[in-house]
């Protein structure tokens, strides 16, 4: 697999698509019809949080505008006993886990530190401190192996940990801790960034001189780049990827090169240190624009299935609007009643004394 | 107010002690996530790259570990940095370098070294933040032989604190307390500040002390007032500085008033507040009237921000513990 090189596209910008040699995909089975549907649905999560968070419903918001076919891709790649560790923007891929998209929202609107059962869907709660799931994951896929759930053969039973990550997370300490395991262990674990170019401000230049793929390499293991607004790409070098972690052909870092076209949350102003130019440039490259049309020159998209999308767009943005706002808030005890499996006496006092306080008050 | 007074929040104080600093010796630089062309989260370091230039404001790759390590190396050939960490929850990464190399410096080489490194951290909730942007971290730092570590809680000794962080030759862990960034005051930056060790009186008062630092300090104030009111004369004293702490100030204090409630963010347990109690009932066991009380966080982590109100101690809950040392 080629590393330091241009990325690899399957379906370039006008929604042609090639094959590639370096990169095999087996287009005819890909329903491409339900990429393009979670990539539509991943993105009206995404504006409809936006929507919510000015309003006031959450306190901040990270947006995937742009990294659609990256998440989507990934995600089609995994089987359901694949285990995800996120950051804190794969919408794309929780929406796609089957994750509650409403589930989603509390942490960003205060009423929760998590949101989701981690284990229903085999998709980890968000990490907000950058990189330091890379190693979750690593610890994971070492029980995978003890447990002997990888390369026996048995498609039911092999599994991997697809990580998530970002460019900036390259650069942190632990991230790179991650991979030397991963290396020496040979460990069922895929390590997914999207490269969206930006770290806030930082641009990937402050970050690293070569590409993300091609350190891999240095690590030991094998690194490929993709063209992260493809969801072809993204899903057949995930596909291949993850195939050989479950067959114990150890990891694999997949750079998908995309970019972030809103700032990096709604807290931040982009304006500050990138050119609106730039921004059109890659709006001009559209993951979800690029499959529709591959799709409605293959005369894949009927009529019938747009309007059934957007059916279900607007029932998810009537879901988000109204579970957002009937998310409950945590009960006054809830920070002392999960601090430890067992409460300590002296935590019940002080929990005791808080609830005395706040009846007090109301 | 003097003529060289101007009317500021703190988080431009910081920038202005910053650029004064800069200005005064060219061996101090700043190291930092998002300090150039994004002027910081905050923007306390808004313009100064564009004033001094990359090499002075340098944009650091994501790593916590690598700002404070490369930090001591800088100081140790001859530099004075000054780092950012972007949000209380993210110095952690960079815990190793800080406990086990940069406190440890002077004293491992026997005083041929120092790492005059001052590292910057917003810390402190309430302000609606999610996991991790509402951290009290100061007793990991105080329990650490070797670091000073201050906060202010004006605009004044914002900027006051931060050169005399900067010139001081050993390490200080500068906390910046992000509730109040954006609260206003004078400053007067033709000051002669007082030592960085200096606790304050900020308000006079001989029925009881009330200590407190950083974002508390107004909340303090008000509790001061609000006793006023019912006839209670409250002493306010500022910490200012958590490590070395400054004895003295508080055991004359309560030497006078015979009563203490001290007060912070931070959970409870093994806090800055324990340190306090321990030190004045030490010193000053015979003086008080009723035994040191501590209003702080719960010994929980931080909470979802929809319980930050009530988690954090507020004015009810500093005048409950005020009310409770009156009850002896
Ligand atoms: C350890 C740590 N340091 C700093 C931060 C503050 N921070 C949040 S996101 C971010 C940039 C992350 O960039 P990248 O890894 O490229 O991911 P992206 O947000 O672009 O998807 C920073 C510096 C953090 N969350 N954690």
């Amino acid at each position: 697999m080629s590393s330091n090189t241009e990325p690899i596209t399957l379906l370039n910008a006008e929604g042609i698509y090639s094959a590639n040699k370096a990169l095999p995909l087996d287009v005819d089975a890909v329903d491409a019809t339900a990429l393009y549907r979670d990539m539509v649905m991943a993105r009206r999560v995404d504006t409809e949080a936006i929507a919510l968070q000015r309003q006031g419903e959450l306190g901040l918001w990270p947006s995937l505008l742009g990294q659609e076919a990256a998440q989507v891709g990934a995600a089609h790649a995994l089987k359901p006993r694949d285990v995800v560790f996120p950051t804190y923007r794969e919408h794309g891929v929780a929406w796609c886990r089957g994750v509650n998209p409403v589930d989603l929202l509390g942490l960003f609107r205060g009423t929760t530190l998590g949101g989701w059962d981690p284990a229903a869907n085999n998709f980890n709660l968000y990490t907000l401190v950058i990189g330091a799931q890379t190693l979750h994951g690593i610890g994971y896929a070492m029980g995978i192996v003890r447990d002997g759930d990888v390369g026996t053969g048995d498609p039911a039973r092999d599994r991997a940990v697809l990580v998530f990550l970002g460019d900036g997370a390259l650069s942190e300490g632990e991230t790179n801790e991650a991979f030397v395991w991963a290396a020496a262990q040979n460990l069922p674990v895929v390590f997914f960034c999207q490269n969206n170019q930006w770290a806030i401000s930082a641009p990937y230049s402050v970050q690293s001189k070569v590409s993300v793929a091609q350190r891999a390499q240095g690590f030991g293991f094998a690194g490929v780049r993709v063209d992260g607004n493809d969801a072809f790409a993204c899903l057949a070098a995930t596909e291949e990827a993850l195939a050989a972690a479950r067959a114990g052909k150890g990891p694999t870092l997949i750079e998908a090169l995309t970019y972030r076209r809103n700032p990096h949350t709604t807290s931040d102003d982009d304006g500050r240190y990138r050119s609106g130019a730039e921004n059109d440039a890659w709006a001009a490259l559209d993951p979800i624009d690029r499959l529709r049309t591959y799709l409605t020159s293959n005369g894949q998209l009927e009529e019938a299935i747009l309007e059934q999308i957007s059916g279900q767009e607007k029932s998810l943005a009537e879901q988000l609007r109204s579970g957002c706002r009937a998310l409950p808030n945590p009960g006054p005890a809830s920070p002392f009643q999960n601090t430890y499996a067992e409460l300590p006496w002296e935590l019940e006092q002080q929990m005791n004394e808080h609830l005395e306080f706040v009846e007090a008050g109301e | 107010m003097s003529a060289t007074s101007t009317r500021m929040p703190l988080a431009h104080a910081l920038n202005l002690g910053l650029r004064h600093a800069m200005e005064a010796d060219d061996k101090v630089m700043l190291l930092g996530e998002d300090i150039g062309q994004l002027g910081g989260v905050f923007r306390v370091t808004d313009g100064l790259q564009k004033s001094f230039g990359d090499h002075r404001v340098v944009d650091s790759p994501l790593g916590e570990a690598g700002i404070a390590g490369s930090a001591i190396g800088l100081a140790m050939a001859g530099y004075r940095p000054v780092c950012e960490i972007q949000f209380d929850g993210f110095v952690f990464p960079a815990m190793n370098q800080i406990i086990t190399q940069l406190a440890k410096f002077h004293h491992r080489s026997e005083g041929t070294i120092s790492v005059p490194v001052v590292i910057r951290i917003p810390v402190g909730g309430g302000i609606g933040a999610i996991e991790h942007h509402s951290e009290s971290p100061e007793a990991y730092f105080a329990h650490t032989a070797g670091l000073k570590v201050v906060s202010p809680s004006t605009p004044q000794e914002a900027y006051d604190m931060m050169g005399l962080a900067i010139r001081s030759d050993d390490p200080v862990i500068f906390l910046e307390p992000k509730r109040s960034y954006w609260l206003k005051g004078d400053v007067d930056s033709g000051n002669s500040p007082e030592e960085l060790q200096k606790a304050t009186v900020v308000r006079d008062g001989q029925d009881l002390t009330l200590v407190a630092y950083g974002a508390l300090m107004p909340v303090a104030l008000k509790a001061a007032e609000v006793c006023q009111s019912e006839g209670r004369n409250i002493e306010v004293i500022d910490l200012r500085s958590l490590s070395p702490i400054d004895d003295k100030t508080l055991i004359e204090s309560v030497e006078r008033t015979g009563r203490m409630v001290v007060a912070h963010e931070a959970s409870r347990t093994a806090g800055l507040g324990a340190e306090v109690a321990a030190r004045v009932q030490d010193a000053a066991f015979h003086s008080l009237l009723s035994p040191v009380i501590r209003v702080t966080g719960y010994d929980t982590p931080y909470p979802p921000s929809r319980l930050e109100e009530d988690w954090l101690p507020g004015l009810d809950r500093i005048l409950d513990g005020i009310d409770r040392s009156f009850t002896y």
